[in-house]
């Protein structure tokens, strides 16, 4: 038995210790939102955070979980209470096939998580996904407009 | 002008919760018209298959929703927020009362079209506004009967008809009412009256895209589901020859090992348990020879294989049989898709019917195959498509839904399966690589006498399940790779296209904008090149080519839309320069100005200015989407991409040795301007990918001096 937190919920699963992260989540907890892209962590679409941490959970076995917090695309925000990163993907539209996005999603919110104000810079060197639809354009604008969304709410609070 | 009625069909919702209008689309409309229309243009889509009379359903239900069954498949290009936004527009509702899902083939007949081309949007536009707009009328038709009114005295506003005082909404209206009243297509909205189309829509699928729902092929499953995963090959050519199994045997959550004459694949009751047993099985694969990436590179060459004469104005064979004649070549890799979701189904095989759920673009090919393969009438199989992780082509050829089905007949229970990533790569139906020779000769005052484009390509359309077998006998040259491969400057007196055709030892198939991307480098460079050579300006000596009709005009229009917005600069500044191409594809002329520095042996894009005549835009914020994701995807095949093979193996396979553009390469400007030419939407997916590998490497060659020939663009 291993056991970890996702998404706030404590959580026990019974699975070989060497299945990706990924599968767990995927097809045992029945949690779609994270994407299999690769297997080999070279594409960033099963991306999530591990105790705040952005990591590809598709080469990251289950067993290195235990005791950790898990959250998901589904535990980052929801239509009614989005993340500031949600909130600007819609705003500016960033999805087109959408298949990608959730990845994109999580490694901007570690990303913001740990660097409030990412310049171009910063935002090349972190968000390193593939997105075959070519929408960095827009995510790029985004991933601004979340960082300004989450300096005025600081600001308004 | 007689308008008919049309057909429509009404089904009752299950539970009595409103009712389903299915209506005819193809009947006089313009999907089939342009089918045709195209079939005898030299530019023909063939995107063809069985179009007789398929409905698409409209789903009303008594809490005043309606639901679009669309036969058409949302793959990231846009079209069902551009389809909602017609539909509401002549339904007089409100877009957050219309929602949208792929129909399933068990609503009825679908057409047999497959989703691409750039057609979505512009085949609906007549069509769904009609139906829309009949549909409308019939609404009031019965809600002035349920309120006592005349017709005439009824309007329709927001999803409710009201009349002599009151108001009933749609979805009270269609309760009880089996018997519609059909009146004559009415004559659709005025332009300036237009509330939805034309404006920049928010996505329909937006939310969905960024809380995570489950909506792709990947992400669906069936109660007690097991895991299916096929052996495939990894070397080019290579013919199954039975397998030894005997090491699976009693391996962890296996359930069956599935044997096929062509495949074998096992059935494990987890994923991680499929792919384990996978590994040890033992496949005789048979091939007949070692391929190289050498041995492609000579076989793609003009001059070689079949040849034909695409097109001939002049004489150019004469003209330029003479002194002063410019002379080059280009050439373009095998290109992989690369789409993120891979190709995979869920499949329940039962006795009496099946059902698929897949992302597909040819959901009416996908149904026939599997029916055939598993012994049962198409009517039985349905087919529920997803939203599609990507589709660029890749999912014109679904063999994969076979494979599931069968695996889950031999389980009789249902059956998940997909590719891994190493097999999306080496399975894919590739690009094919490119071979162009160009020549011209100038005058004496430094126009264009001549110019011939000669070009060598592996399969596009030719070979593909999704025409027809006699189409190549017919048309003769394969009018995939034959995108954006004439000459587009008609005031050249003399000119010639010349397409040259092998198959290749691999698939070849349909990519986004087909033969577009590396005809419009080879030309749009060459012209760039014979700019330079008559000293002239790039955008002037094109202008002063291009001749007077319509496509012409449109063309000249972007091109100095993009000129000036552009503020375009012939010289280089420094490390700096700037880059400028254009092309015409599927009738949508665009153009682009890139502004490009270079470091070391590194080329930077900074920014792209675009412009582009797609006719009229129903949502222009999607359509300046497509262009922005056309010219990343196009910078990226243009500067990176290429699969290459290695003894008989495609390679590389995975992601990062598959280069890419990531977030680091993508332009951080690009500024689009979408121009509404003709007032009627035509391509918008494609043609923004033509011209972009042109635009950078004319940039690159005023900040070096070098001129790249050859994609992927590398400095020496």
């Amino acid at each position: 038995m291993i056991s970890f937190t996702i998404n706030g919920q404590l959580l026990m699963v019974d699975v070989e210790g060497d299945t990706p992260l990924l599968w767990v989540i995927r097809d045992l907890l029945d949690m779609k939102g994270t994407k299999f892209g690769c297997g080999k962590a070279a594409c960033g679409a099963c991306t999530i955070h591990v105790d705040g941490e952005a990591v590809r959970s598709c080469s990251y076995a289950v067993k290195y979980a235990e005791g950790k917090s898990i959250t998901t695309i589904e535990g980052l925000g929801t239509a009614d209470n989005p993340h500031p990163v949600q909130q600007a993907w819609v705003e500016e539209v960033v999805p087109q096939c959408g298949y990608c996005q959730p990845g994109f999603m999580m490694a901007t919110a570690a990303l913001l998580n740990k660097n409030p104000n990412p310049s171009d810079e910063d935002i090349d060197k972190n968000i390193i996904n593939v997105c075959r639809c070519g929408t960095y354009y827009r995510m790029r604008k985004a991933i601004k407009k979340a960082a300004e969304i989450n300096a005025n709410s600081i600001t308004n609070s | 002008m007689a308008i008919s009625r049309r057909k429509f069909v009404v089904r009752t919702l299950l539970g009595g919760t409103g009712v389903m209008l299915g209506a005819a689309y193809l009947g006089r409309n313009s999907i089939r018209r342009s089918i045709y229309e195209m079939a005898e243009s030299p530019d023909m889509l063939s995107y063809m298959g069985d179009v007789s009379d398929p409905l698409m359903w409209f789903e009303i239900s008594n809490d005043n929703k309606v639901v679009l069954h669309s036969p058409k498949v949302e793959m990231g290009q846009g079209s069902f927020t551009s389809m909602v936004q017609m539909a509401a527009e002549e339904l007089e509702m409100d877009i957050e009362q219309i929602s949208i899902v792929h129909a399933e083939t068990s609503t009825g007949n679908i057409d047999g079209m497959s989703t691409g081309g750039s057609t979505t949007v512009a085949g609906f536009w007549q069509p769904l506004r009609e139906l829309s707009a009949t549909m409308r009328e019939m609404l009031k038709i019965e809600g002035a009967k349920k309120l006592g009114v005349e017709p005439g005295d009824v309007k329709a506003n927001r999803g409710t008809i009201s009349g002599g005082g009151k108001s009933l909404t749609y979805g009270e209206i269609v309760d009880g009412v089996s018997d519609w009243e059909i009146p004559e297509t009415p004559v659709l909205k005025d332009p300036k009256d237009f509330k939805f189309i034309g404006k920049p829509i928010r996505r329909v699928d937006v939310e969905d895209k960024v809380y995570g729902t489950p909506m792709f092929g990947m992400d669906a499953s069936m109660p007690d589901m097991l895991y299916g995963a096929v052996v495939r090959p990894d070397r080019i050519g290579a013919r199954y020859n039975g397998a030894d199994i005997s090491k699976v045997e009693g391996m962890p959550g296996v359930v069956k090992i599935v044997k096929e004459d062509d495949f074998v694949g096992v059935v494990a009751k987890s994923l991680v348990e499929a792919e384990n047993a996978k590994r040890v099985i033992k496949v005789d694969w048979k091939t007949d020879r070692n391929w190289q990436t050498s041995d492609i590179e000579a076989a793609i060459q003009v001059g070689k294989g079949d040849s034909m004469v695409i097109q001939k104005t002049g004489d150019t064979e004469g003209a330029l049989d003479s002194e002063g004649v410019i002379m080059a070549e280009y050439k373009s890799p095998i290109g992989a898709h690369a789409q993120l979701e891979p190709n995979g189904a869920v499949a329940h095989v039962e006795s009496d019917k099946a059902t698929i759920i897949m992302s597909t673009q040819v959901i009416n090919m996908t149904r026939s195959e599997v029916a055939e393969r598993i012994g049962m009438d198409a009517e039985k199989v349905n087919i529920v498509p997803t939203y599609l992780g990507g589709g660029f082509g890749r999912r014109l050829h679904t063999p994969n839904a076979m494979q599931a089905a069968v695996m889950s007949k031999a389980v009789g229970k249902p059956v998940k399966c997909f590719f891994n990533r190493k097999e999306e790569f080496q399975k894919d139906t590739f690009r094919p690589p490119t071979h162009h020779q160009l020549k011209a000769k100038l005058d004496d005052n430094g126009n264009i006498e001549a110019f011939e484009h000669s070009f060598a390509s592996g399969d596009v359309m030719f070979n593909s399940a999704l025409v027809p077998g006699f189409a190549g006998t017919v048309l003769g040259a394969d009018i995939g790779a034959t995108r954006g491969a004439r000459v587009q400057y008609g005031a050249i007196p003399n000119h010639r296209a010349v397409s040259w055709h092998v198959s290749l030892p691999f698939a070849t198939s349909w990519w986004r904008s087909l033969g577009l991307l590396a005809n419009t480098f080879a030309i749009e460079s060459f012209m760039d090149e014979l700019a330079i050579k008559a000293g002239k300006d790039p955008i002037q000596f094109r202008l002063d080519h291009l001749q007077d009709d319509e496509a012409g005009r449109r063309l000249k229009t972007v091109i100095e839309k993009a000129r000036d917005m552009a503020r375009y600069q012939d010289k280089a500044n420094g490390n700096s320069a700037m880059g400028f191409a254009c092309s015409t594809d599927a009738g949508t002329p665009c153009a682009h100005v890139a502004e490009v520095s270079v470091e070391g042996k590194e080329i930077k894009v900074n920014k792209v200015t675009c412009t582009m005549d797609p006719g009229f835009a129903v949502n222009p914020d999607q359509v300046k989407a497509q262009c922005e994701g056309s010219i990343i995807m196009g910078m990226s095949a243009s500067m990176f991409e290429r699969m290459y093979v290695d003894d008989s193996q495609l390679r590389p396979t995975i992601y990062g040795p598959y280069k890419m553009a990531l977030m680091r390469h993508a332009p951080k400007e690009i500024d689009v301007e979408i121009i509404n030419g003709t007032g009627k939407p035509g391509a918008v997916g494609e043609p923004p990918l033509g011209p972009i590998g042109a635009a950078i490497a004319n940039a690159v060659f005023r900040i070096t001096g070098q001129r790249l020939r050859e994609m992927p663009l590398t400095l020496a």
